[in-house]
């Protein structure tokens, strides 16, 4: 038989039992279940979830670096150039893209964040927000003007940890 | 039966006691399923179990037994109708032969007489005849291999049980299971009979075999090789749904239940309080007080959840046994142990 097994079965019984009365002792002292009762309690998610993709319209240059990395091709962007007043007095009217259209199909994309991180102009940004099913499967497509409403929900990055690289920059 | 002082008809104690046979059966069934089921298994897993369907979850199992109903009764093209269906129903059939034995009062029990621990004992493995006819007729060979599983187990701990029954029988001296509880109830520990004699005291051994023992029929989780549902897909269950399934299902825990209601007649005084404590006669039936014929069904019920709280806890405990540890733990440990306990009584029985 080897070693005496008893105190282990034994041992066995007392971990179920004090799971058990963890779960049944009121939330509020220290007790209760794993579970969030999701419709009825909302779970908040970290602040670095990836819920849902905000976009910042102004910073798009429309450089279709994101929908060229999509794994998905589930970005879709068409733009115009437009003539913008020059930086400095005197100088030429700038040519810049305006978006016409900035489309993300949610019932495609699989959060995998690689358009957040090829953005070289801070113009995707991850937001914990999770709640925007839908009933049917062509409204997860969200146009610019939703993408930009997500944006409210984007928290505040978190400061740089002490003796963190500073950002270069002119 | 002279419930209440009240002379019935025949037919009106028939009607009582198919009535008294399916609650009976079906309560402590819902009761476990709920309590135990649903809820000790999610608190102990750190889950809240049902939540939804009604007051905590608590209509949850008429949500259950609602789906069930609506499934489509299927069988495989090249099943045994015949046997299939019966299956179910013989598993069933031997919960509602089990009730019939059990006391629950000085006059509330459905039959009374000698060889009640006999009868029980040969009831009991009728329910491995069912899961042996499910697991043959269902033409899929992991059904084939539950059942096969199933009736080895079983046979194998049916010798355990019957050993570790046959201590506290040698010691009432009597089958009777009705004079086995008054007997529990009155007889004194060394002239001191205030808490009467419960038999768990003296045959503790026992006590801990049968319910191992009863674990085992039940193929409660240590020992539910027959039912593995990661390897057999639920074995003997595999091919049934609906209906069917939920005769399996209503079976398997009210054969807890009713195991739990023996164990308690047999070990730990059934339905009665100490006799001493109302000054009853215990040779005398009729100087019991007739609110026991509801107090009694009462007790039994505590006493069978006390029971079968113990066989969800190991339940939820444990691991599976393997095959060959299965036998080995039969054989080789619970036999033997209920061997020397019966001959350890009987040297007592004789010696006192």
């Amino acid at each position: 038989m080897g070693k005496p097994q008893i105190p282990g079965l034994l041992k066995g019984l007392g971990v179920t039992l004090g799971t058990m009365m963890q779960t049944i002792k009121p939330k509020r002292l220290g007790g209760g279940a794993a579970t969030v009762q999701y419709p009825h309690e909302k779970e908040t998610p970290p602040i670095r979830s990836r819920g849902v993709i905000a976009l910042r319209e102004d910073n798009c240059t429309s450089c279709m670096l994101c929908v060229r990395s999509c794994p998905d091709w589930c970005i879709y962007i068409e733009a115009h150039k437009e003539l913008a007043p020059p930086r400095r007095a005197g100088g030429a009217p700038r040519k810049v893209n305006k978006v016409d259209r900035f489309d993300i199909d949610y019932a495609l994309c699989m959060y995998c964040g690689i358009c957040v991180e090829v953005c070289p102009f801070d113009a995707l940004f991850w937001s914990p927000e999770y709640e925007y099913s839908e009933p049917r499967i062509a409204d997860l497509l969200h146009d610019k003007t939703k993408l930009g409403e997500w944006m409210e929900t984007v928290p505040e990055a978190p400061a740089l940890e002490a003796g963190a690289e500073k950002k270069k920059g002119k | 039966m002279s419930l209440l002082a009240v002379d019935l008809p025949y037919w009106a104690q028939s009607l009582l006691r198919v009535l008294g046979g399916t609650v009976a059966v079906l309560l402590p069934a819902g009761t476990i399923v709920y309590l135990f089921l649903f809820k000790m298994m999610s608190f102990m897993q750190s889950r809240l179990g049902p939540m939804e369907a009604g007051p905590y979850g608590s209509m949850q199992l008429f949500a259950e037994v609602g789906k069930w109903l609506q499934k489509e009764d299927i069988a495989p093209a090249r099943a045994d109708l015949k046997v299939f269906r019966a299956a179910p129903l013989v598993v069933l059939m031997s919960t509602f032969l089990l009730v019939a034995v059990v006391p629950f009062g000085p006059d509330a029990y459905f039959t009374n007489f000698d060889a009640g621990v006999f009868y029980m004992l040969a009831v009991s493995s009728i329910s491995t005849l069912g899961i042996l006819m499910a697991g043959w007729s269902s033409a899929n060979k992991y059904s084939l291999l539950g059942g096969l599983r199933a009736a080895g187990q079983l046979i194998a701990y049916e010798l355990p049980m019957v050993l570790s029954v046959l201590g506290v029988v040698i010691q009432a001296g009597t089958m009777n299971l009705q004079v086995i509880v008054i007997k529990q109830n009155s007889d004194s520990i060394f002239g001191w009979n205030g808490l009467g004699y419960p038999y768990i005291l003296t045959q503790f051994v026992a006590f801990l075999v049968f319910m191992i023992s009863v674990q085992a029929e039940l193929t409660q989780t240590p020992f539910d090789m027959p039912i593995a549902e990661s390897e057999l897909v639920s074995g003997y269950m595999t091919e049934y749904s609906g209906f069917r399934f939920l005769i399996f299902f209503i079976a398997e825990f009210a054969t807890a239940g009713v195991f739990a209601l023996i164990a308690s007649v047999l070990f730990l005084g059934g339905w009665g309080i100490p006799f001493s404590w109302a000054g009853w006669d215990p040779t005398d039936l009729g100087s019991i007080d007739n609110w026991m014929n509801f107090g009694g069904p009462l007790i039994m019920f505590t006493k069978m959840m006390v029971l079968t709280a113990l066989i969800m806890w190991v339940r939820f405990s444990y691991p599976r046994f393997r095959e060959d540890q299965l036998q080995r733990f039969a054989w080789k440990v619970l036999i033997p142990v209920s061997l020397v306990n019966i001959m350890i009584t009987a040297i007592f029985k004789v010696a006192f």
